[in-house]
C-alpha cells in the first residue's frame, strides 16, 4: 500500500498569513511533539542497529561481512532481488498499459486483485507455497518425481519474494499513466509509430520517475522481506539464508555484533532507498511543474 | 554471453573431474536450536576422518531451529540426508510420513541417541531469589524464563521435568503434578519458540530470574559470559536423548547412504564423543564420560519410557491441542 | 481528466491484459486459492475447532485490539507529523520528511531486533522506563510499539498531500467570518483531511494485522498473553498442523480482502472528495 500514495506531490511549501496561524506554543509543541516521536521511534532504531554493529570494533565487523555464510546470504538476497524486481516490473508495465489506457468491464476488481498482496500477512505468503510445493502439498509429489526442488530451496525464496512484492510497480504505475492520459499515445499512432515506438518514445519517458520509484521499493522489501521467505527457506547456512534470515540466526547464536552488522547493511540499504526516493520524488515535481507551465504557456 | 559462460563451466568441470579422483559429497544434518557449536566442531572432525578413509571430501551443511519446525521442514521436502533431533517424537513424525521406517530409533545404540543432557536451571550471579530446586520456581516472585513447549523440544522436556518432580514428591499425583506445573508457567514471562531464542532472553535482554534450560545450552551461556550465571542442578531431572538417523528416502536419492551412515556411527566414536562432552553433552562412552565427570553433576535421572510411557503417548497427554498443556494455560484465561 | 474512449486506437490491450491476468493468476490467484481449497476440503467442524480454539481467539484479540490501538495511535501522530512537515519550517525538516519512509525501507527482522534492544529492560530507554514501572519489550506493549512503528508512514503520507493542497483561502475566509483558529481547524481542515485519515487508518491497521517480522522479536510470545495471529499460523505449521495452520490463514485472508475492499472505497470516496474540490 504505500506505493498508493506516494507519488502525490510531497511537502510542499505554505505561505503563512496572520490570520491562518497558530499561537507560537501551538506551533513549538507540535513541533516538539513530532520530533520527540520521530527521535524515540525512529532514529533510535536505526541508531541502534549501527552502534551494535560496531560495538565490538571494525576487525569484528568485517569479519563478520566476509565471513562465507554472510557472503553466501548476500549474494542469495542480491539473486532474488535480481529476478523478483525485473519479473514485476514487466508485470507491473503491463498492468498499468491495459488499465490505464484502455476501457473494460471488471477493471476495479483487477486492482483490487493486484491490491491483495500488500494486504496478505507475509506469513501466508510462505504458507501457500509449503501447501502448493511442499512434499504433502497439491504439486509437491510431481515435482519431487521430477527432482525439481521448490520449497527449501531458491525457486521458492523467489516465488514468495515475488508474491509479496508484486503490486509495487503496478500500483505506482497505474494512477501516474491514468492521470496522464492517452492522448500524446494517440497522436503517435496516428502519425504512425507502432506500438513499442509509442512506448518507448511517448510513454517511457513521461512514467520514468514514477517506474523507478517504484522498482526502488520493490527492491527493497525484496531484498528485507523476512516472515515469507523464513516459511519457505529451511534455514540452510550457506544456501538458503537470504540476508534478514542470515541476521536472525547470527542473533540467535549470540552473535549479536555480527547479527547487526549485516543488519547494518540492510538499514544501509534502507537509507540509500530512502535517498533514492526523495531525490525521485524532486525530479518528480520537477517535471509537474515543467509540464504545467508548458500547458500554461500554451 | 550465457553460452559461453556454460561452455566454460562445462570445461571447468570437466577439468576438475578429470584432475581429482575424489568425490565432493555434500550432506545436509537438519538439527534442532543448541548444537549448532557441537556440530560445527564435529562436522570439521568428521570430513577430516573421511578424507583420510576414502579420500573423498564432504561438505556438510546445517540447518538449525526448533525441533518441531525443522522435523516440519523435513516432511515438507527439506532433503535432510541426516536428522539430529531435539526428541525421538519429532523424528516418529518423520517417520509417520514414510520418510524412515518406524523402528528408526534401533537402528543405532542407546536409542539413537550418542549423548544425551538433561534439564537444569541458569540462574542470575549469586542467586538472589535463592532458586535450589523445582519448588522453588512456584514461589510468585520468580520470574521463569522456557521456550514453549509446543514448538520446541527443549521446552517439552523442561514440561516433563517439572511433572516427573511433582509426582516424585510425597503424594504426589497427576492432579498434583498438573497443578504444580501449571503454577510454575503462571510464572513464565516469556515464551519464545524455541531453546536458543529463549536462552538469548535471559542472558542477553537480562529477563527472568531462571531459565529451563539444557544442561549444555546452560554451560555455553557460563562459557560466553561466565561470571554473569550460575547453573543449579535440580534434585531430580529427566534424562533428555535427543536422537540420529539417517533421512531414507533422501540418501537413497541421492546416493549418499554410506556416508551419512558413517557420519552417524562416527558419533560414537571416541574422537567424537570427546568432542560432545566438551560442548557439555554427557557422552555415552563411560570412559569420556569419566574423563568430563567434574563437569556433570549426578542427580536422579527420571526417562521418558518410564515415567510417561514412551514419546507418543506424553505427546498425546500433554502436548497435543486441548492436551494437559493447553489446558494448563486456557482455562485460567488472561492473566 | 484524460478522456479514454471504449475502442481505443491504441495497440497492445490484449497483450498487456492477457499477461497481467495470467502472471495475477499464477503468482496470486493460484497460489491463495490453495489456502481455500484446503480450508473447503477439511470440512466445516474441522475448520471451527482450529479457528475458534482459545488461544487462536486471544491471538485474534491481540492482533486485531493492538492493531486499531496502533492505527489510531498513528493517526493522531501522523496527522502531527503531516502537520508540521507542511505548515512549519524547523531545523532537520528535511531529514524528518526523508525517515518518515523508514519503517518502508528498513527490513522487518531488522526493525525487530533493532527495538527489542533498544526496549528491553537492559536497553538504553527500556532501563529508563522501568524505575517507573513501564515495561516495553516482552509483553503486549511490544506488540503495540512494533505496530505503531511499522504504520507510521500510512497516515502522514496519504494525508501530508492532502493537507498540501487546502486551498489558504478557505482557512482565511473561516477566519474572516470570525471563527478562531481552533474552529476553523475542527470545522474547516479536519473535515477536509478526514478522508485520508480514514484512509491512513486503514492501510495501517491491515499492515499492523499482518506484520510479523518486526513484532516477534519484541513480543515475548506467550500464550493467551502476547502471540500475534501470524504466530499462531507459525506455531501450528510447527506442529505438523497444517489443517489448522490453513484455517487461521484463511480466517486472516478474508479479513484483509474484506478491509482491501472498504480501503478501495475510501479512496474512491477521496478520488472524488478531492478531485471536485481542485
Amino acid at each position: 500500500m504505500s506505493a498508493t500514495i506516494a507519488l502525490q506531490p510531497g511537502a510542499l511549501e505554505r505561505h503563512e498569513t496572520p490570520t491562518t496561524r497558530e499561537p507560537a506554543w501551538v506551533k513549538v509543541l507540535l513541533i516538539g511533539i513530532a520530533l520527540t516521536f520521530f527521535t524515540v521511534f525512529l532514529l533510535f532504531p536505526l541508531f541502534a542497529v549501527f552502534i551494535e554493529a560496531f560495538r565490538k570494533g571494525w576487525g569484528t565487523y568485517l569479519a563478520a561481512l566476509s565471513s562465507q555464510d554472510a557472503l553466501a546470504a548476500i549474494r542469495l538476497t542480491l539473486l532474488t532481488a535480481a529476478i523478483a524486481v525485473p519479473l514485476n516490473l514487466v508485470f507491473g508495465v503491463a498492468a498499468a498499459w491495459s488499465i490505464a489506457k484502455f476501457e473494460f468491464p471488471g477493471k476495479r476488481l483487477l486492482i483490487t486483485l493486484i491490491d491483495l498482496p500488500f494486504s496478505v500477512s507475509p506469513v501466508i505468503s510462505g504458507l501457500i507455497y509449503v501447501l502448493l510445493f511442499g512434499a504433502q502439498g497439491w504439486f509437491g509429489e510431481w515435482f519431487a518425481a521430477h527432482d525439481i526442488k521448490i520449497l527449501f530451496a531458491v525457486p521458492g525464496i523467489v516465488l514468495a519474494t515475488v508474491f509479496v512484492t508484486f503490486p509495487f510497480v503496478a500500483r505506482e504505475l497505474i494512477p501516474l499513466m491514468e492521470a496522464q492520459g492517452s492522448e500524446e499515445e494517440e497522436a503517435a499512432v496516428v502519425l504512425g509509430a507502432s506500438g513499442w515506438q509509442v512506448f518507448w518514445h511517448t510513454t517511457l519517458p513521461n512514467i520514468k520517475w514514477g517506474l523507478l520509484y517504484g522498482v526502488i521499493l520493490c527492491n527493497a522489501r525484496a531484498m528485507g522481506e523476512f516472515g515469507a521467505v523464513s516459511v519457505v527457506s529451511g534455514h540452510i547456512r550457506g544456501m538458503t539464508n537470504t540476508m534478514p534470515l542470515h541476521v536472525e540466526i547470527l542473533y540467535n547464536e549470540y552473535n549479536y555484533a555480527a547479527a547487526f552488522a549485516v543488519a547494518s547493511l540492510l538499514a544501509l540499504l534502507a537509507i540509500v532507498t530512502l535517498g533514492l526516493k526523495t531525490l525521485v520524488e524532486r525530479q518528480t515535481r520537477k517535471q509537474q511543474t515543467e509540464s504545467l507551465a508548458l500547458e500554461n504557456a500554451s | 554471453m550465457k553460452l559461453k559462460a556454460l561452455v566454460s563451466g562445462l570445461l571447468a568441470a570437466t577439468v576438475l573431474a578429470g584432475n581429482a579422483l575424489a568425490a565432493d559429497i555434500s550432506l545436509l544434518n537438519v538439527s534442532y536450536d543448541p548444537t549448532r557449536e557441537l556440530y560445527q566442531d564435529y562436522n570439521a572432525a568428521f570430513a577430516k576422518y573421511w578424507k583420510a578413509k576414502t579420500g573423498d571430501n564432504v561438505t556438510i551443511n546445517q540447518s538449525h531451529g526448533g525441533s518441531g519446525k525443522q522435523a516440519r521442514g523435513i516432511i515438507d521436502g527439506l532433503e535432510a540426508d541426516v536428522a539430529t533431533l531435539a526428541l525421538a517424537y519429532d523424528i516418529d513424525a518423520i517417520a509417520d510420513k514414510g520418510l524412515i521406517p518406524q523402528d528408526w530409533q534401533k537402528r543405532l545404540p542407546n536409542n539413537a541417541s550418542p549423548y544425551t543432557s538433561t534439564i537444569v536451571f541458569l540462574v542470575r550471579k549469586g542467586n538472589p531469589k535463592g532458586i535450589k530446586d523445582w519448588n522453588d520456581l512456584v514461589k510468585p516472585d520468580v520470574s521463569i524464563i522456557t521456550p514453549n513447549p509446543k514448538t520446541s523440544g527443549g521446552a517439552r522436556w523442561n514440561y516433563l521435568a517439572a511433572w516427573a518432580y511433582a509426582l516424585e514428591q510425597p503424594g504426589g499425583n497427576e492432579a498434583k503434578a498438573k497443578e504444580f506445573v501449571g503454577q510454575i508457567f503462571k510464572n513464565v514471562k516469556v515464551l519464545d519458540s524455541g531453546a536458543r531464542g529463549s536462552t538469548t532472553t535471559f542472558v542477553e535482554r537480562g529477563i527472568g530470574d531462571v531459565l529451563l534450560a539444557w544442561e549444555n545450552e546452560a554451560y555455553l551461556s557460563l562459557k560466553e559470559l561466565g561470571d554473569k550465571f550460575e547453573i543449579v542442578t535440580p534434585s531430580l531431572s529427566i534424562l533428555a536423548e535427543p536422537p540420529i538417523t539417517v533421512v531414507d528416502k533422501t540418501v537413497d536419492k541421492r546416493g549418499t547412504r554410506k556416508v551419512a551412515q558413517a557420519y552417524l556411527d562416527y558419533l560414537y566414536s571416541p574422537e567424537a564423543q570427546e568432542i560432545a562432552a566438551r560442548h557439555f553433552y554427557r557422552p555415552q562412552d563411560a570412559k569420556i564420560g569419566a574423563k568430563y565427570a567434574k563437569q556433570f553433576v549426578k542427580t536422579k535421572l527420571v526417562t521418558i519410557d518410564k515415567s510417561f510411557g514412551g514419546w507418543r503417548n506424553a505427546q498425546k497427554v500433554h502436548f497435543s491441542d486441548g492436551g494437559v498443556f493447553d489446558q494448563i494455560y486456557v482455562p485460567s484465561g488472561k492473566r | 481528466m484524460a478522456i479514454r474512449k471504449r475502442f481505443s486506437p491504441l495497440p497492445g490491450f490484449g497483450l498487456s491484459l492477457g499477461y497481467t491476468i495470467f502472471y495475477l493468476s499464477v503468482i496470486v490467484l493460484i497460489p491463495l486459492s490453495a489456502v481455500g481449497a484446503k480450508t473447503i476440503g477439511m470440512g466445516w467442524e474441522a475448520f471451527w475447532a482450529a479457528a475458534s480454539n482459545p488461544r487462536v481467539v486471544a491471538s485474534y484479540e491481540l492482533s486485531f485490539g493492538a492493531s486499531l490501538l496502533a492505527a489510531a495511535i498513528n493517526v493522531v501522530f501522523g496527522l502531527i507529523f503531516a502537520w508540521v512537515l507542511v505548515r512549519y519550517r524547523f531545523p532537520g525538516k528535511g531529514l524528518v520528511d526523508a525517515l518518515v519512509d523508514l519503517p518502508f525501507a528498513l527490513p522487518t527482522a531488522v526493525a525487530g531486533i533493532a527495538l527489542a534492544t533498544i526496549y528491553a529492560e537492559n536497553g538504553p530507554i527500556g532501563s529508563l522506563l522501568k524505575p517507573h514501572g513501564i515495561e516495553v519489550a516482552y509483553n503486549p506493549n511490544g506488540v503495540l510499539l512494533a505496530l505503531v512503528f511499522i504504520g507510521l508512514p500510512f497516515v502522514v503520507r496519504t494525508v501530508q498531500p492532502v493537507l498540501a493542497d487546502l486551498e489558504k483561502e478557505v482557512e482565511e475566509a473561516a477566519a474572516g467570518l470570525g471563527a478562531s483558529r481552533w474552529q476553523t481547524f475542527v470545522k474547516v481542515i479536519l473535515p477536509h483531511v478526514t478522508p485520508a485519515l480514514l484512509t491512513g487508518f486503514a492501510m495501517a491497521f491491515a499492515r499492523a494485522v499482518g506484520e510479523y517480522g518486526s513484532v516477534i522479536f519484541i513480543a515475548g510470545n506467550v500464550p493467551m498473553v502476547s502471540e500475534i495471529t501470524p504466530l499462531m499460523i507459525i506455531t501450528k505449521l510447527e506442529q505438523y498442523d497444517y489443517a489448522g495452520a490453513t484455517a487461521v490463514a484463511s480466517v486472516m485472508l478474508i479479513f484483509s480482502f474484506i478491509l482491501l475492499l472498504v480501503i478501495n472505497a475510501l479512496q474512491g470516496w477521496m478520488q472524488n472528495r478531492y478531485s471536485k474540490g481542485a
